[in-house]
């Protein structure tokens, strides 16, 4: 569990520097894993001989968006250390981001030391995008190919579908039905399938030693939130709207009170999705981290037995996670939509 | 907060949309719709065949009980046949008796009137006869006995003493 590729990655020549290095270099390591990237990268280490720093993985395109399109491989860019032309302009990666400079490459700071290059529109298909068509692609295979063994066996599930058609039947009959209702609830199917799955699946993806972290980017949960968000409202009924703008069953400076709140409301529950995905995948990727760069740092037997073996309860813990995130923002979702397509009379029973 | 914005990647959020999206319509139509709609096609056909064993069930009881209900009608019938026909035997014999009892009455009652008649016509010719022997032995006698008038009154007196009916 991430462990191959982090100590391949680690650096080894901070064997020399002293502890506090090692640490900052750590702590940069992590939040620069956590980051997307340009290139995917599998690892890298310093060649002793040549001392310079070897990467191993395997280049991606770079599409910018700069009065037109500019497109070059990410090798190009050299994680930062060369400036690139394109057309008659100068391309340099900073901190992970695309700057446009000038030949040199000069990239200027403010007084807070943030750069104020011009940065062109990054369509780029980055890491992160390869993660997301890999597990659009492997779901697309898994559950065609579950669609078609009905078909080829008989209306039963056959191959490595089957494992999934429980999983399928589970959020019909206990996350869509029960908050959605049997009426509406075939509407948003599709979507909270597609939804449960492509968290659940990368939430796992990044917790193999690709070094992935799709769905700790915030992204690709505010994305996720924003359809959500989008689907609740369009499919909003007058009941929805109602206890809104004018809820029902209270005095009228209530209603006239709770109208704001209400309207805050509609945006925090999309927004609390965004976020609780994204710190808690993000958080387990920083732990997680940590603990393997505890190995490093005690450097003894006792020490990196223990973290390892607390790496190793909390990569459990993780996988655990993955899937009660995935199922959690389902199951909000499901919830919110529930509360769009409410229908008046369903109001007294609950 | 500024953080987050600043890590917010509008090409990493525009792909994520357009590749969800689209990941989302795809499923759709080859995987979520077949699925489902076959695993509610199973499910209403594992309902459908439920009910229908039930259903069958039910209609093997009821021919069950129908069938039970026949025999006892069948068994009820054949003892109201044989009652009946004991019945009707009984009845015939009776019937058959009396017929007879009447019929032998009728026929005595017949041959007694034909005795009856026979008697009297036995009677009516031995009248005649004795008529005709009277006429016969009163022409002997009175051929005889009209010359002696006191043979003839003891003969007539004879004679009727003999023939007294």
């Amino acid at each position: 569990m991430g462990l191959t590729a982090l100590s391949a990655k680690d650096p080894k020549t901070s064997k020399d520097n002293n502890g506090s290095d090692l640490k900052s270099e750590i702590k940069s390591y992590i939040l620069h894993h956590l980051e997307d990237s340009h290139d995917f990268n599998l690892m890298s280490y310093t060649d002793k001989i040549s001392g310079k720093k070897v990467y191993i993985g395997m280049p991606l395109p770079v599409i910018l968006w700069d009065n037109g399109i500019k497109i070059f491989s990410s090798t190009k860019l050299n994680h930062g250390k060369t400036v690139v032309q394109s057309g008659d302009n100068y391309y340099k990666l900073y901190h992970g981001k695309v700057y446009q400079t000038d030949a040199k490459g000069t990239i200027n700071f403010d007084e807070k030391n943030h750069p104020i290059n011009y940065k062109p529109l990054d369509f780029s298909i980055t890491k992160n995008v390869v993660s997301i068509l890999f597990t659009a692609l492997i779901m697309f295979l898994l559950f065609k190919g579950l669609a078609d063994s009905y078909k080829k066996n008989g209306m039963i599930a056959k191959g490595l579908g089957r494992f999934f058609e429980p999983l399928v039947l589970y959020i019909r009959d206990e996350i869509a039905i029960p908050n959605i209702g049997e009426k509406h609830h075939k509407r948003f199917m599709s979507y909270l399938l597609t939804l449960f799955f492509f968290i659940w699946f990368l939430n796992l993806l990044g917790l193999t030693p690709l070094g992935i972290n799709v769905t700790g980017n915030i992204a690709i949960t505010f994305a996720l939130a924003l359809i959500t968000f989008i689907i609740t409202n369009l499919s909003g009924k007058k009941t929805y709207w109602k206890h809104i703008f004018w809820m029902p069953g209270v005095p009228i400076p209530m209603k006239i009170i709770l109208a704001p709140i209400e309207l805050l409301g509609v945006i925090i529950k999309p927004f609390s999705l965004m976020i609780r995905l994204y710190a808690n995948i993000s958080a387990g990727h920083i732990v997680l981290m940590s603990l393997i760069s505890l190995m490093f740092i005690f450097r003894n037997w006792l020490g990196s037995s223990l973290s390892f073996a607390l790496a190793f309860s909390i990569s459990i813990i993780e996988i655990l996670v993955a899937l009660l995130q995935a199922y959690i923002f389902t199951v909000l979702s499901a919830l919110y939509f529930g509360f769009a397509v409410e229908e008046h009379d369903d109001h007294n029973h609950h | 907060m500024e953080k987050l914005i600043n890590e917010f990647s509008f090409g990493l959020f525009f792909w994520q949309l357009l590749i969800f999206i689209f990941l989302v319509l795809l499923l759709k139509k080859f995987a979520w719709k077949p699925i489902l709609d076959t695993v509610n096609e199973r499910e209403s056909s594992i309902k459908d065949a439920m009910s229908e064993a039930d259903k069958a069930r039910n209609e093997m009881a009821a021919i069950q009980e129908s069938n039970q209900k026949v025999l006892k009608e069948a068994r009820a019938e054949r003892e109201a046949l044989l009652k009946d026909a004991r019945n009707t035997g009984a009845e015939i014999l009776a019937q058959a008796k009396t017929d007879a009892k009447t019929e032998a009455n009728k026929i005595i009652s017949q041959a007694q009137e034909a005795i009856q008649n026979e008697k009297r016509a036995a009677v009516n010719e031995l009248k005649n006869q004795v008529a005709q022997i009277s006429l016969e032995i009163a022409e002997k006698v009175i051929d005889t006995e009209l010359a002696n008038k006191d043979k003839q009154a003891q003969l007539v007196d004879k004679l009727l003493k003999d023939s007294s009916l």
